[in-house]
């Protein structure tokens, strides 16, 4: 019978024929726990196994990201539990403060994601890795204890669903708008256990970072994985980080249980408004809103591409009085090449705060709490209510680039106009 | 018991987030009682005191309830506000599974959140695979009937959740 990726996946990982409705004990390829939840993880596997020890050292992860670097005694307290764990249980794949970033994009630029594999983290939006064609998914601290101790998880295999996304993206479109309309169109619970495979000349003219952002907000609408298949985009981006993998995608014929077609040609920047992901706008119905803060970053938007776009608008601009815009690279790796092309040079020159890599205001952690009241746009995935501060603040949802042109004019603004 | 609870309602919306049930600044903590006390602050900042006045709550949502963050630590908020199960229309995947895993039914009933009003009680009954509804007088207003779970599911939430199940599956 012909498969659909997270068949294809789950049947190997679990060693036989599998499909959709059947419950099925796989074998994990990758896991990955971040200074969250990893802590978490550790209380329960030392709970039931009276030590703290993994299946297989070479298969875990651990990444510092969310409180990073602590913020807070507590932060730092959690922090030296999973140093010292991961130090203990000889994790090479451990990436401390200044050494690695925000987990999903570790994940994929350092080569550990790979086509095919069956990944999971303790983290909602481990569905990134998808973008290089692993079923990548999110599960809380239990789950992942059983991974640690066994290296196995129980999934029910889902029905998978096929997005195809056709059309050439407008100058000042991107791949975070291309996402946002979905969701608005499908809503927040349109993918609901579903498998998503991103299909169409739209997505394989997109570079991996572009398919990171599709990948990432896929569980914006519920989705248990959300897929690109690997192509020679693919290939060659894991073959610069120095890995060989081969192409790898559905069966030809694969069962879906539905498509959702997607023409994106004339699609405008488009903005999710609060509280929910899929209240979603072409930004000309928001524009004028007035902004308190800006934030370019996190596993959603933060890679060289999204400061490159948001630098073309910043360059010899200022962010408007009264606004404060944050920029926050999502890994070391992706501050450095900022770094050497000057990039950070005009975000700093244009007024943002430039900091290190960090997860940061986006879940309201630290470095850019919003108060009562205060308004964001942001290039992250979530504007739920208290996301990123107070309860009475507002989050609004955006490209890179939209959230660049409203730190310059200090409301929501269009950025096709400045590129 | 887990598996028949009985207790006061306490209803919220549709697309319930775990952002909501508990916000991520208090992701440094894992122990329920000082989640617990953080509970749906975003949304009822009296959640706890609310709950824990009514000697614990059923809370009772709409569609998608416990969508977003795979954060384990929503359902040990919810426990550590003294609720003891929570009913809603539809879940959201990992918030679901981390419900069984820490021993917190959750149960599907479909058509629950127009029945349900402030004041109700409402009972879980997995044995039988029912959700009841009673009016503040006592009065059955509705029986839902639910899928029951399979046993296996069913052990992990009676032992009070994967790690209490996996202890005593040792010691046999």
């Amino acid at each position: 019978m012909t498969k659909t990726m997270a068949e294809k996946i789950l049947g190997r990982a679990s060693g036989k024929d599998v499909s959709p409705g059947e419950i099925v004990e796989a074998n994990i390829d990758l896991a990955m726990v971040h200074d969250l939840t990893g802590p978490h993880v550790v209380e329960v596997v030392e709970e039931i196994a009276g030590e703290v020890k993994v299946w297989d050292p070479e298969k875990v992860a651990i990444i510092f990201d969310h409180h990073v670097p602590a913020d807070k005694i507590r932060a730092a307290e959690l922090q030296v539990i999973m140093r010292r764990v991961a130090r203990k249980l000889g994790i090479k794949k451990f990436h401390d403060v200044g050494r690695g970033g925000i987990c999903h994009q570790v994940l994929v630029e350092e080569g550990y994601a790979r086509p095919g594999m069956l990944i999971v983290g303790a983290d909602s939006h481990t569905v990134t890795s998808g973008a290089v064609g692993a079923f990548a998914t999110g599960i809380g601290a239990s789950d992942m204890a059983m991974v640690w101790l066994t290296g196995k998880l129980w999934f029910m295999v889902p029905e998978s669903i096929k997005v195809n996304v056709i059309g050439k993206l407008p100058k000042g479109v991107y791949a975070k708008d291309v996402i946002l309309h979905i969701i608005g169109k499908v809503t927040v619970d349109g993918a609901t256990y579903k498998a998503v495979e991103f299909h169409g000349d739209t997505i394989r003219n997109m570079t991996i970072p572009d398919r990171m952002t599709l990948s990432n907000m896929s569980v914006e609408m519920g989705a248990k994985a959300g897929m690109v298949p690997a192509d020679e985009v693919t290939v060659q981006y894991l073959r610069e980080r120095g890995v060989e993998v081969k192409p790898f995608g559905p069966d030809p014929g694969a069962h879906y249980e539905d498509e959702w077609n997607f023409e994106v040609s004339k699609l405008e920047p488009q903005v999710a408004a609060p509280y929910s992901v899929d209240n979603v706008h072409p930004v000309s119905e928001l524009e004028g809103t007035p902004i308190d803060q800006a934030f370019i970053g996190s596993c959603t938007n933060g890679r060289y591409e999204d400061f490159v776009e948001a630098a073309k608008i910043l360059k010899g601009r200022k962010v408007a009085e009264g606004v404060r815009c944050i920029a926050i690279p999502a890994s070391i790796k992706q501050y450095m090449k900022l770094l050497k092309d000057g990039i950070i040079d005009i975000l700093a020159e244009a007024g943002c705060f430039v900091a290190h890599s960090t997860c940061g205001p986006c879940l309201g952690g630290h470095l850019g709490v919003l108060g009562p009241e205060e308004v964001a746009i942001s290039s992250s995935n979530r504007n739920f209510r208290g996301r990123m501060g107070h309860p009475t603040s507002k989050v609004y949802l955006a490209s890179p680039a939209t959230v660049a042109a409203s730190a310059v004019e200090g409301k929501i603004a269009d950025p096709r106009k400045y590129l | 018991m887990v598996t028949k609870v009985r207790a006061k309602a306490i209803k919220v919306g549709d697309n319930i987030d775990t952002d909501v049930i508990i916000p991520g600044r208090y992701l440094i903590y894992t122990d329920p009682e000082t989640l617990g006390r953080h509970c749906f602050e975003p949304i009822m900042p009296d959640f706890y005191e609310r709950s824990k006045k009514l000697g614990g709550v059923i809370v009772v949502g709409g569609r998608n309830f416990g969508m977003g963050s795979s954060r384990e630590q929503a359902v040990v908020a919810l426990r550590g506000a003294g609720v003891k199960a929570v009913v809603a229309e539809s879940f959201a995947r990992i918030f679901y599974r981390n419900c069984i895993n820490q021993g917190l039914p959750a149960v599907k009933v479909p058509g629950i959140s127009k029945v349900v009003e402030e004041g109700d009680e409402v009972e879980v009954d997995l044995e039988e695979g029912a959700v009841r509804v009673y009016s503040p007088s006592g009065e059955l207003k509705k029986e839902f009937k639910v899928a029951k779970l399979p046993p296996s599911l069913l052990e992990i939430l009676e032992s009070g959740g994967l790690v209490p199940y996996l202890k005593k599956k040792m010691v046999q």
